[in-house]
């Protein structure tokens, strides 16, 4: 517990993750205003729609939890973390532990303040969320923020430097998985099982008959449940944590 | 107390710090000793357990670093007093230390009070002069009232006030009883703050003694002497066996001391003009022992060359 007031007093007596707090609330509840201001009786605004933004907050959820351990690095106060807590294990799992619940609690507040907005725009669309479906896309995005927290957080570890760290976590999650799609024959296999688009299975999978996907095409190949997908996503996450506690044990501060 | 064992450290086929052995007691400022280069730093992060050692261990109290239960209780370090978050505060920065070895909030508000920040205790470190952010790093060091203290550098880029207040202020926790480890690259430096040095050069150890005996030990005392009648005043000195040599208009007589050299001119009806004991530069001293073991050796001979060196550490210093 101690451990954890440390951490949670490094987060929040720098700058950055109250900035990309404010981002990520403003990149997505934005699009959420414009989704449903721009939607008409043609193209209704559904549950689904609302969480438009979720793909730039997860960016920013992102950014914010490899700098949380980049700048660690940076300004060499890792060093005076570990002269505190000569647990190295202990230390960044605290880290990791506060970033990921806070990101959490951004992406249930982004998720539900997206679903929100829409609602006080368009009073009259259909925006009750009462299937599996709806709910998993909305309350979902928390549970993925959290998980993408750790992942950010273990490469970062990994990497020590901001730019090399989100570079690699952004171009993988927002652009080199995408691009395996373009491989002839197996290109589409291998994106089934890539770990950002199993996350994408877990929010928008199995969606309801005449359900729009929320971003991007609908995972339709894919027929299993969408806690697989939530299941696939946590382990490869637990499995970078993993890699980066034993590098940053072997490793010389 | 601080003991190291045959610590080692390699980094490929780099030796930074080979098989190095020594104690530090408490009750007096111990200097740690060296050109830049010479594994001081390294040493230092070995102690505290950053660095993994090659081979050897050291330990703190009888335990190792590892184990120690809340390590700031027992060891305070300021190895490089930029190692603060810019955006942080220094009330903030020296909080998240208090909280994680379990010491209590007020403690946070005298450590500022002991190094005079409290003023601009929630000021954001990153605006800091270095004079500053040094006070911030022993503030930080002292946080858990600890026994053991280790300072690599302290006085480095500092004004003379400063650097006044930092070895008054060392010499005050040896004589609390604690055990103080400084590190430097300049012995002037050092024989005013430690009692005691352990010297290294390319990571080994050449010495471990009291300040007062490495300093006599290695500098070399001779005696200046003018004359008119210089000749004859050599053939006096050969003739009783003292080693002179020649040094522009004078004789630098090595071996005896002046009173001896003053008789024997008396003996043979020499005139003086001068008379005069030489002590030899405490640096001189230190580069003849760590001569042959600086990382980068250059073989600068004339004057100019020498003085452009010492300006460009100068600068680096100050940087």
């Amino acid at each position: 517990m101690t451990l954890l007031a440390v951490e949670r007093i490094k987060l929040f007596t720098t700058r950055s993750p109250w900035w990309c707090m404010v981002m990520a609330l403003v990149v997505t509840v934005g699009f959420a205003a414009l989704v449903a201001g721009t939607s008409n009786a043609d193209d209704p605004v559904t549950v689904a729609t609302t969480q438009f933004g979720y793909g730039f907050g997860l960016v920013v959820i992102m950014v914010m939890a490899a700098l949380a351990v980049t700048t660690e690095y940076r300004f060499g106060t890792i060093r005076a973390t570990f002269q505190a807590v000569p647990s190295r294990s202990k230390a960044l799992l605290a880290k990791t532990t506060v970033v990921a619940v806070l990101a959490g609690v951004i992406g249930e507040i982004t998720a539900f303040g997206s679903w929100g907005i829409a609602k006080l725009i368009k009073g009259s669309a259909d925006l009750a969320i009462n299937s599996a479906y709806e709910w998993r896309v909305v309350a979902g995005t928390g549970l993925i923020y959290a998980l993408a927290a750790v992942i950010a957080v273990s490469v970062g570890t990994m990497i020590r430097h901001s730019a090399g760290a989100i570079s690699l976590v952004l171009i993988y999650s927002q652009l080199a998985e995408n691009l395996i799609q373009i491989i002839p024959n197996v290109g589409p296999k291998i994106h089934r099982w890539l770990p950002f688009n199993m996350a994408q299975h877990f929010l928008t999978g199995r969606p309801d008959a005449g359900a729009r996907g929320a971003d991007g095409p609908p995972i339709s190949e894919i027929t299993y449940s969408p806690w697989v997908g939530l299941l696939y996503f946590g382990v490869f996450a637990l499995v970078l944590l993993i890699i980066s506690l034993w590098v940053v044990n072997r490793r010389d501060a | 107390m601080i003991e190291a064992a045959g610590l080692t450290k390699r980094y490929g086929r780099t030796v930074a710090v080979d098989n190095l052995s020594f104690t530090v007691q408490p009750g007096r400022v111990t200097g740690f000793l060296g050109p830049n280069g010479a594994g001081k730093s390294t040493t230092m992060r070995m102690i505290l357990g950053l660095d993994r050692p090659t081979g050897g261990e050291a330990k703190i109290n009888g335990k190792r670093y590892h184990d120690l239960h809340h390590p700031l209780r027992t060891v305070g370090a300021l190895l490089d007093a930029k190692w603060v978050h810019p955006n942080r505060s220094a009330r903030a920065h020296l909080r998240w230390m208090a909280k994680s070895n379990k010491l209590p909030a007020a403690r946070v508000d005298e450590v500022l009070e002991l190094v005079g920040l409290t003023s601009v205790a929630n000021k954001r470190a990153g605006a800091f002069s270095l004079g500053m952010s040094q006070r911030l790093g022993i503030a930080a060091a002292l946080l858990g009232d600890p026994e053991v203290l280790l300072f690599d550098e302290p006085v480095n880029g500092l004004d003379p006030e400063g650097i006044l207040w930092i070895r008054k202020f060392m010499q005050r926790l040896a004589t609390e009883g604690r055990t103080v480890l400084v590190s430097s690259h300049l012995l002037s430096e050092m024989s005013l703050t430690a009692s005691e040095l352990i010297v290294i050069g390319r990571g080994k150890l050449i010495a471990q003694s009291s300040t007062e005996e490495f300093v006599s030990r290695a500098t070399e005392n001779t005696v200046k002497v003018r004359s008119p009648q210089l000749p004859a005043l050599r053939q006096a000195l050969t003739g009783e066996g003292i080693e002179v040599r020649d040094d522009a208009d004078a004789l630098v007589v090595s071996g005896v001391d002046s009173a001896t050299v003053g008789e024997l001119a008396a003996k043979h009806g020499v005139v003086l003009h001068e008379l005069s004991p030489q002590r030899g530069s405490l640096e001189e001293a230190f580069m003849q022992l760590t001569g042959d073991s600086v990382e980068y050796h250059t073989d600068i001979t004339d004057d100019h060359a020498v003085a452009a060196a010492a300006a460009a550490e100068l600068m680096s210093q100050g940087k």
